[in-house]
């Protein structure tokens, strides 16, 4: 609130908290002084479900250079990991065809 | 500055009670009082970016041990209530509260202490971070105070592009109609404010001759009163309350003493 520095973006997914699993809906990213964490500044994060109310959120605040290492490790594991959806659609319609070349021949 | 003697008897009133806020919305406060008919000069809290929380309870707390009548109302009440970390995080994410909002709740707590029997009719503001910037905000626009306390408060001075609907004048263009003196406790490690900004509030200060005590504390950063913090630097905040405590005692406090 000091920077008013604040990014907010509609998610899709689940969080759990203290009182287990929600749904969420949105995240806030801000770039302001932390409550908890040893920096002056930290990049903080709270992925919240507007709907549950303001006790459903997952806070977490991250030194900017530790937040970077995340977003690089998010976006590192999303591409990775539609690296293989990709080889498996390709494995699959690859397994697939003879398959359909049977039925369409029997 | 402590005046209490060993052999004095103390006790206060401390508890939640309910006060106006702008557009004729009631508020939760924190109110806390020394017991005893007073008079007692009278200081308006406004809390931290961290919410309504402990600390500021306790602050309140502390001044009415000082003597004053003391009040802290929850400006962040039109968004709910939960834990103050949780409703922090709301208001954070939703841009933060109106400045009219809290010229309106001030206005509405200062109007209630002053109407108490126990007040000797000089009131003060103070305020931390956000709480800062927003008591030397109300101090401009609001007539009523005698002596506000700005500590720490970022975003006095705004670029055009921070403007918002919520923030739409920077504080700092008010300073023209600073209606008490103004005491500014800032750390030189801080970047919100930056040494940089305070300078630059201090010559808007000068040049409409206010009457206002800036200091800056080395090897200290934001919030360096808050002992539950990694910014708390101890030496610092002794010498800052002491200074707010003698702030307070010269610009509201009248000959008629407890």
């Amino acid at each position: 609130m000091c920077t008013g520095i604040v990014e907010n973006t509609r998610v899709s997914g689940s969080g759990k908290g203290p009182r287990g699993w929600f749904l969420l809906d949105q995240a806030s990213v801000s770039y302001d002084h932390p409550d908890h964490a040893q920096a002056e500044r930290a990049v903080i994060i709270d992925l919240l479900s507007e709907t549950a109310g303001p006790e459903s959120r997952i806070a977490v605040e991250l030194t900017p250079q530790s937040a970077r290492n995340l977003v690089r490790a998010i976006l590192a594991s999303i591409s990775r990991g539609e690296a293989m959806d990709r080889d498996q659609e390709r494995e699959s319609s690859v397994i697939d065809h003879p398959v359909f070349s049977r039925t369409k021949s029997s | 500055m402590q005046k209490y003697r060993t052999d004095m008897y103390e006790g206060m009133i401390a508890e939640t009670i309910t006060v106006p806020g702008h557009d004729r919305t009631v508020l939760n406060a924190y109110f806390a009082r020394p017991l005893g008919s007073g008079p007692f000069p009278a200081v308006v809290l406004i809390h931290h970016a961290p919410g309504w929380d402990e600390w500021y309870r306790e602050t309140t707390r502390k001044f009415a041990h000082h003597g004053y009548i003391a009040i802290s109302p929850n400006i962040y009440q039109q968004f709910g209530h939960g834990t103050p970390e949780d409703i922090a995080a709301k208001v954070r994410a939703m841009g933060g509260v109106p400045d009219d909002d809290v010229v309106g709740d001030m206005r509405g707590s200062l109007d209630y202490l002053k109407s108490l029997p126990q007040s000797n009719d000089k009131a003060g503001i103070f305020g931390t971070c956000s709480g800062g910037r927003q008591a030397f905000l109300v101090a401009c626009r609001t007539k009523g105070f005698d002596a506000a306390v700005d500590c720490w408060g970022g975003r006095v001075v705004m670029s055009q592009q921070e403007l918002t609907p919520k923030y739409p004048v920077a504080p700092i263009d008010y300073t023209k109609d600073l209606s008490c003196p103004l005491l500014g406790l800032f750390g030189e490690e801080d970047q919100s404010p930056s040494p940089q900004q305070v300078a630059q509030h201090e010559q808007e200060l000068k040049k409409y001759g206010k009457t206002y005590e800036f200091h800056t504390y080395p090897k200290a950063g934001h919030g360096f009163f808050y002992y539950d913090r990694s910014g708390y630097r101890q030496e610092q905040a002794v010498d800052g309350w002491n200074k707010v405590w003698a702030f307070f005692e010269n610009y509201l406090e009248t000959s008629d003493k407890r």
